[in-house]
């Protein structure tokens, strides 16, 4: 079993990588008032960590010989927040749009990400970031993983692919471990994997008419039963009770550091 | 509600049985630990007056999460648990979300806390890259929690040691061969355990004040930790000195902060610290809210005077 097979024709069939995107608010735009955050006019954007997934995607395209594509499900403003990844490099997208997405709920986004691979012909590997940059939760790989019964390796810092096996480089906290995974698999990146790059004038101009599909949760057979699994009572900022002291003088600041830092 | 707690460390393990204890506080029911192919984390937790399942697989494979989470999905179907919890370290927050998907269940991970709501643990995590924080409760039988590490004391030992009891389960054939396993060698930090933490930002520009920022460190018995970008833009540390909501969870007694912004990505990493110092040049960045005592000034001029006062 292998990526690359030898058909009855003798040509090297392709395939292809699928990079996973959630668009985040900019959180640098973020304004709290009253420990709430404000988010109109808050503009969307692709998490940083996703932009390296998409980096390291492009680097296994000429090995899979196949089609670098960004898949992505949210709310209307994707269609536009989808031109960063294929300014940045993605060969096409696949977006499924529907309002039920807003909340970007992982079991829901799992579930939808699934199903839309399931029908995307000659997937090799699926890349998501190690946590999205809003909510951090890290279940979505996972998740798509076991809906698809296909092998999953979290934290990868390094990717070859080579006679339709993965051997990956998984960092965890105290050790790394070297993995030998067959395809169909779906890994996670840290963002140490590579640097995403600042995309090209050539680049954003071609993105615009790069191909974009378009799905809905009809599209897909998702049905929307029953509520979500988890709901959120309350969202606010931490309350700080930093003293916030703006201190004139390194002497002060001596002083400050021995007397926290306590006897040596 | 009947909880079962598993991770690979017994460290975290232990932490867990804690959480599990006091969310029995709110909820009552029973506490079940589970280890897998683990005999010696087995007595270690049964020591702690839980009781422990041994679970034995046919096929082990533990760098397999899939597998992982067939083991940890049997043995929560054989004791009906209601909630599993775990460790929300990497290996930890991978099996979540397969385990979650697995049971049918709702899943929260990076959980720092918990308090009571109608009766039920209401947890919190944080949220908008920890601009907020939420507060969520559990909608589905079935839950997954991976709670942060040390967020919870760990659980001593107890006056009589529960029971110990063996559990087979039956897995399939494994996809992911582990080749080799590499330890981190000299780098090996555990800044999350760091009393004193001098914290390097994107502020300090070039490696010559970066050895001061080090010098520093020394001086002042401190572990040295940065923000992201310094690790991953300019690898002047590995990933596991970072601080943050993709990093670690630190809490110091003083962090002393040289030339941090304090992006909130990077503050839900340090809002637990003691006393928080900063040096830094603009004083209209986040730092100002972030930091209990601010010194605006440039770090070039400043590090070479604080190398010499702190040596002395």
């Amino acid at each position: 079993m292998g990526f690359v097979v030898v058909s009855d024709h003798g040509k090297e069939e392709a395939m292809n990588i699928v990079v996973a995107m959630k668009q985040v608010p900019d959180l640098k735009m973020i304004r709290i008032r009253d420990r709430r955050p404000l988010l109109e006019d808050v503009p969307f954007m692709m998490g940083e960590i996703d932009r390296s997934a998409l980096e390291a995607g492009a680097e296994l395209r000429e090995a899979l010989k196949g089609k670098l594509i960004v898949l992505s499900a949210g709310t209307e403003p994707l269609e536009d927040t989808v031109k960063e990844a294929l300014a940045a490099g993605a060969d096409e997208a696949i977006l499924i749009l529907d309002e039920a997405l807003r909340d970007g709920e992982s079991a829901l986004v799992a579930q939808v990400l699934a199903a839309a691979l399931a029908r995307m012909p000659d997937v090799g590997i699926i890349l998501f970031g190690e946590g999205s940059a809003d909510n951090y939760s890290g279940q979505v790989m996972a998740r798509v993983a076991e809906i698809l019964s296909w092998p999953q390796v979290g934290y990868a810092r390094e990717i070859r692919i080579e006679g339709g096996v993965a051997q990956i480089t998984r960092s965890l906290e105290d050790c790394e471990e070297l993995l030998e995974v067959p395809l169909p698999v779906a890994v996670s990146v840290v963002a140490e994997i590579r640097q995403p790059k600042t995309p090209s004038v050539t680049g954003i101009l071609r993105a615009g008419r790069k191909p974009k599909t378009l799905w809905t949760l009809a599209d897909l057979n998702i049905g929307l039963n029953g509520g979500a699994p988890v709901r959120t009572i309350s969202r606010l900022a931490p309350v700080s009770s930093r003293l916030g002291q703006v201190i004139g003088s390194v002497d002060e600041l001596v002083e400050i550091v021995k007397a926290k830092r306590g006897p040596s | 509600m009947n909880i079962i707690l598993y991770s690979e460390r017994p460290d975290l393990a232990s932490e867990l049985v804690t959480a599990g204890r006091a969310i029995m506080d709110i909820c009552g029911g029973a506490l079940q630990a589970l280890t897998i192919d683990d005999d010696e984390q087995a007595d270690f937790l049964a020591a702690r007056g839980v009781s422990v399942h041994r679970v034995r697989s046919d096929q082990p494979s533990p760098a397999d999460v899939a597998q992982l989470a067939s083991a940890v999905h049997q043995t929560a179907v054989a004791l009906e648990a209601d909630m599993i919890l775990l460790a929300s370290n990497r290996r930890g927050r991978e099996l979540a979300g397969r385990l979650a998907q697995k049971l049918g269940g709702g899943c929260l991970t990076d959980v720092g806390r918990f308090e009571v709501l109608d009766g039920r643990p209401a947890f919190s995590r944080n949220a908008l890259g920890g601009a907020v924080e939420d507060v969520r409760c559990m909608e589905t039988g079935k839950q997954v929690i991976a709670l942060t590490p040390h967020s919870f004391a760990a659980a001593g030992v107890a006056t009589g040691p529960g029971p110990v009891s063996d559990l087979p389960v039956r897995l399939s054939p494994s996809l992911v061969r582990l080749k080799e396993t590499i330890r981190k060698g000299a780098d090996a930090v555990d800044i999350e355990k760091a009393d004193i933490l001098v914290v390097v930002g994107q502020g300090i520009e070039n490696k010559e004040d970066l050895t001061k920022a080090a010098q520093i460190a020394r001086s002042l018995g401190a572990e040295v930790a940065c923000t992201k970008p310094v690790a991953t833009d300019r690898k002047w540390f590995s990933e596991e000195r970072i601080i943050g909501l993709s990093g670690k969870r630190c809490k110091p007694r003083l962090a002393l902060l040289l030339g941090v912004s304090g992006q909130v990505q990077f503050t839900v990493g340090i809002r637990d610290a003691g006393a928080i110092v900063a040096v830094n040049l603009d004083e209209k960045a986040n730092i100002a809210y972030v930091a209990d005592y601010l010194l605006v000034g440039d770090l070039k001029t400043l590090l070479p005077e604080l190398v010499k006062r702190f040596s002395a």
